[in-house]
C-alpha cells in the first residue's frame, strides 16, 4: 500500500548540531516526521514497549520545517516491515522511514497513504458484515489523508482517526 | 434500455437519468399490474427472495412484480430454520442459492450484507434492506409515487419526519430526492437526528439542509411529507423507545393550512406516527406508495434481467 522505494545513500542522517537530540545508530530503524504527538501511539502500533533490550530513542514535539512540530523514533536492531509501514501510515501519515545498516541509511521510505486501505483495521461499526460474517476482507475507501479517515466500502460508515488508532494500539 | 450495474445495491449506484428510466419504465408496467394485459417478459426466470429480517410489503411485492411478469418465485420460508440456524455463512448460503435463481432479493440485518452477497453471487442481488443501511428500491417507488403524483421531482420542498437515524429508507431518500430539490427538511426526535455523514456529504454537494422540530411551522410550505416509524427494534432497551415514541405524530386537526398538493407519505409499516383520521384526507399517499413498489420491481426485474424491455 505505502510506496517503498528503497533508494541506496551514502549521506548521514541529516541532524544539525542544534537540533541533534539523539544518537545515531549501527542498525535499525528511523521513523521520521510522525505526527506531533503520536510517536508512542507509533511504538505500541510496532509492539515495542522498550523491554525488548535495544536501544530505543524517543524525541517528541521537536522543530520541524516541513511540520512545524513532530515527533521522531530510533529503534536499534530492529528494520520494519511493510505491513508494519501500513499500519504507521494511518497513524502518522506524513512519516518517513530510514532503514539503518552500519550507520548509513540503507533505504528511504516515505509513507503514502493510499486510495484504499484492505484488512488492516475493522470497521467501527458492529453492525457491519464485516465484523460478523467470515472470510471477508474490511474495506476502505481513505476520505482524508491527515488526520486519516475511511469510509467503509461495505456499510459505508467513516470510521475516525481516534477510532483507528484506539483499535491500532489494541484498545478496542 | 439497460442499467450500467449487475446488482442494485444502492441507490448511489444509479445515475439520474437511469432513476428517471426506472421510473418512466414502472408507469408503462401499470396495466401489467393491474391484469389489463398480461406479461410473458420474464417467463422461465425464477426470483429466489432471501430474507433475514420480517417483511410483508417488499417481499410480496417483489414476488407478485415477478408473478405479472410470467416469472417465478421461490423463498426460504424460515432463514431461522435454514442452513444459516448451522452457522453457515451469508457468501455460502448465496453461492448456493445462485444455482436455483436467475436473481436473488436479499434482506439481512447487517448493513453492507447485500455488497458482499454480490461478491460472491453469480446471478444479480436486489439489497431489500441491508440492516440500518440501504433500501434503493423503496426509494424508487418512493420518488415514482411523488413524480406521480406532482408531476416532477424538481424544486418540491421535502420533509423527512421521524427516526431519520435508524430508518434507512430516509438514507436513502435523501441521497435520491436531493438530486431533483436542493432543500431538505429533517425533523426527528432528539437523538434520532439523520446520521453526521449524510448530513455532510449533502452539504458538501450544496444542498440546504434544515434541521427543526417545528413540525406545525413548516407544514404550510411542504409538498411532501415523509413520515417514517420509530423502529422499535433498533433501540437497545424497552425504556429508551418510550423516550421517543409519539414524540412527533401526525394528525388530521394539524393538515388546516398545507398546500392543497401535499402528499403524506410513509414507508410502512405505521405504529402511531400518523393517526388514523389522517388515512381519509386528500393528503394520504401511502397506501398508494405500495402499489408503486409493485411496478417499479417489475421495472427494476425486467431491467437486472436484461428483458427485452422498450
Amino acid at each position: 500500500m505505502s510506496s517503498i522505494k528503497p533508494k541506496s545513500s551514502k549521506s548521514k542522517p541529516k541532524e544539525k548540531a542544534d537540533t541533534l537530540r539523539i544518537q545515531k545508530i549501527q542498525a535499525g530503524t528511523v521513523i521520521d516526521h510522525i505526527t506531533a504527538g503520536y510517536a508512542l501511539a507509533v511504538l505500541q502500533i510496532l509492539g515495542i514497549t522498550g523491554q525488548e533490550g535495544d536501544v530505543l530513542s524517543i524525541v517528541m514535539n521537536v522543530q520541524s520545517k516541513r511540520m512545524g512540530k513532530k515527533d521522531i523514533i530510533k529503534v536499534e536492531g530492529r528494520e520494519i516491515t511493510a505491513d508494519e509501514i501500513n499500519r504507521i501510515a494511518l497513524v502518522a501519515p506524513q512519516a518517513t522511514i530510514n532503514i539503518i545498516r552500519n550507520y548509513k541509511i540503507f533505504s528511504k521510505m516515505r509513507i503514502e497513504v493510499p486510495d484504499e486501505i484492505i484488512g488492516i483495521v475493522r470497521c467501527e461499526n458492529p453492525s457491519c458484515i464485516t465484523n460478523n460474517e467470515r472470510g471477508i476482507k474490511s474495506h476502505f475507501g481513505v476520505v482524508d489523508r491527515s488526520p486519516v479517515t475511511l469510509r467503509c466500502f461495505y456499510c459505508k460508515r467513516i470510521s475516525h482517526h481516534e477510532h483507528l488508532i484506539e483499535q491500532l494500539q489494541g484498545k478496542s | 434500455m439497460s442499467l450500467k450495474v449487475k446488482n442494485l445495491i444502492s441507490i448511489a449506484d444509479l445515475s439520474t437519468k437511469e432513476i428517471i428510466m426506472i421510473l418512466d419504465l414502472a408507469d408503462k408496467m401499470e396495466p401489467i399490474a393491474h391484469s389489463e394485459k398480461p406479461s410473458k417478459l420474464l417467463s422461465g426466470k425464477i426470483l429466489s427472495t432471501l430474507f433475514y429480517e420480517p417483511s410483508t410489503r417488499t417481499r410480496l411485492s417483489f414476488e407478485s412484480a415477478m408473478a405479472r411478469l410470467g416469472g417465478s418465485s421461490i423463498t426460504v420460508a424460515d432463514v431461522g430454520a435454514s442452513s444459516v440456524a448451522k452457522g453457515e455463512s451469508l457468501a455460502d448460503t448465496i453461492r448456493t442459492v445462485d444455482n436455483y435463481a436467475d436473481v436473488i432479493v436479499l434482506r439481512h440485518p447487517q448493513e453492507g450484507a447485500a455488497q458482499w452477497a454480490a461478491e460472491v453471487s453469480r446471478v444479480p442481488i436486489i439489497n431489500a434492506g441491508d440492516g440500518a443501511g440501504r433500501h434503493p428500491t423503496q426509494t424508487l417507488l418512493d420518488l415514482s409515487t411523488i413524480r406521480r403524483s406532482q408531476g416532477r421531482l424538481k424544486d418540491l420542498n421535502i420533509a423527512v419526519l421521524g427516526d431519520l437515524r435508524f430508518g434507512r429508507t430516509v438514507h436513502s431518500l435523501s441521497y435520491a430526492i436531493t438530486r431533483f430539490t436542493n432543500r431538505l427538511y429533517c425533523i426527528a426526535p432528539p437523538g434520532l437526528e439523520l446520521p453526521n455523514e449524510i448530513v455532510m456529504d449533502l452539504r458538501e454537494q450544496g444542498k440546504e439542509i434544515i434541521m427543526t422540530r417545528d413540525l406545525k411551522g413548516i407544514l404550510p410550505e411542504l409538498d411532501v411529507l415523509y413520515v417514517t416509524r420509530i423502529q422499535k427494534e433498533r433501540f437497545p432497551t424497552p425504556a429508551d423507545y418510550e423516550k421517543v415514541r409519539g414524540v412527533f405524530r401526525v394528525e388530521k386537526s394539524m393538515l388546516q393550512d398545507v398546500k392543497p398538493n401535499l402528499d403524506i407519505l410513509h414507508p410502512l409499516p405505521r405504529v402511531d406516527e400518523i393517526a388514523p383520521d389522517v388515512d381519509e384526507t386528500p393528503y394520504a399517499r401511502y397506501f398508494k406508495q405500495m402499489f408503486h413498489g409493485v411496478l417499479v420491481r417489475m421495472a427494476i426485474l425486467s431491467l437486472l434481467l436484461e428483458a427485452n424491455v422498450r
